[in-house]
């Protein structure tokens, strides 16, 4: 009997500890060649890079709505690209607990802006949010300001065309 | 006739759609950039007109609450200190709807102006039409002008320099560096940067 319970609980445990950790959001730092990598891995899906920063309020504010097109159109793969201070990636780790943050989050560390920003997009001024999309052949398509549901699920079936 | 009306469309069209990019692509370095008159902290209304004295400015879009403008204001004010001198001052236009971002007021740029003691201009571009001519993206933002005549021509647009987060471990001081080539007459070395900054916050129509 004793041993019943003690298997439950292992059980329990497990299951317990497997979906908080899928509830938290993976979250590392890495550097520009990195990211560069991560946008050239071949993938099956449209992979959405967020550029985003605790502070930046329009930032914010479009996160829910990207979380829930991720979650409901199984064609995209939500990325989100922290430019917050590498110094204290702290600050992302308790924005991600406190907002619930599902999708994965790296935080780009690198603050020679002017060396890789056009790498990204020839269009992008450097203003955050801004967002990437890699479509699953490569193909880029990228757009500098702030989006809500409607827009970015209509960017996507512009992408799917 | 359908045809023609079909085609003044087309040009219409054409044209709109150039004249917005133009627009948003704001200027460009070796194009004469308009004058300005906005309100200071101090109260007093700021042109670039007014400074009979000055060779050129050091136009940069600015704000209270963008943490890497907070990261550069130590820096703004060095920038001034070293270049006013020698006729290039630094004008603060600060572009922010204060509606979008209420810590972008006037009463609030006077706050920080006074906390940081700023020796140079801040100055509240209400209406953003400056903002929209320039084509300034984000802050902070320098726009180097060159007084020639009574032109003001762009001879740099970008970043401050190359690491926001610590002075000390800058590489590459774009500003200062387009300074020296125009005070020597020299051509800028890098004449465009780009820097991750916080948007422009615009008015909502």
């Amino acid at each position: 009997m004793v041993k019943f319970h003690v298997s439950l609980l292992v059980i329990f445990l497990t299951l317990f500890l497997k979906i908080d950790n899928e509830d938290i959001a993976p979250f590392k730092v890495i550097s520009f060649d990195e990211f560069e990598e991560m946008t050239k891995e071949s993938s099956d899906k449209i992979k959405i890079y967020n550029f985003w920063a605790t502070w930046c309020a329009p930032c914010i504010r479009e996160m829910p709505d990207f979380e829930k097109v991720n979650a409901e159109d199984p064609s995209v793969e939500l990325i989100f690209i922290s430019m917050d201070d590498g110094r204290k990636p702290e600050r992302v780790t308790n924005f991600i607990e406190k907002r619930g943050v599902k999708s994965p989050v790296f935080l780009l560390d690198d603050v020679d802006f002017n060396s890789w920003i056009d790498k990204v997009s020839k269009n992008w001024s450097g203003a955050i949010p801004a967002t990437l999309f890699v479509k699953p052949n490569g193909e880029r398509a990228f757009h500098e300001g702030d989006m809500d549901e409607e827009s970015l699920r209509n960017f996507i079936s512009q992408l799917k065309q | 006739m359908k045809l023609k009306v079909q085609h003044l469309f087309g040009f219409l069209f054409a044209f709109l759609i150039c004249h917005s990019i133009q627009a948003q692509d704001g200027y460009q370095v070796g194009d004469k950039a308009s004058d300005f008159k906005l309100k200071n902290v101090d109260g007093s209304y700021v042109s670039m007109g007014d400074h009979d004295d000055a060779e050129g400015f050091l136009v940069i879009f600015s704000c209270n609450t963008c943490p890497y403008v907070v990261a550069y204001e130590d820096r703004m004010i060095a920038l001034h200190n070293q270049f006013a001198p020698k006729g290039y001052p630094v004008i603060a236009i600060n572009p922010n709807d204060d509606g979008a971002s209420p810590g972008d007021s006037f009463e609030k740029m006077k706050e920080r102006a006074d906390a940081k003691n700023f020796p140079f201009a801040y100055v509240y571009d209400e209406t953003q039409e400056t903002t929209k001519e320039y084509g300034a993206t984000n802050t902070p933002q320098v726009y180097l002008l060159e007084k020639d005549g009574n032109d003001y021509i762009v001879k740099y647009v970008g970043a401050i320099d190359n690491n926001y987060q610590d002075a000390s471990s800058v590489t590459k001081k774009y500003v200062e560096d387009a300074m020296e080539a125009v005070l020597t007459g020299d051509e800028v070395p890098e004449k465009k940067t780009k820097a991750v900054g916080c948007t422009i916050k615009w008015r909502k129509s």
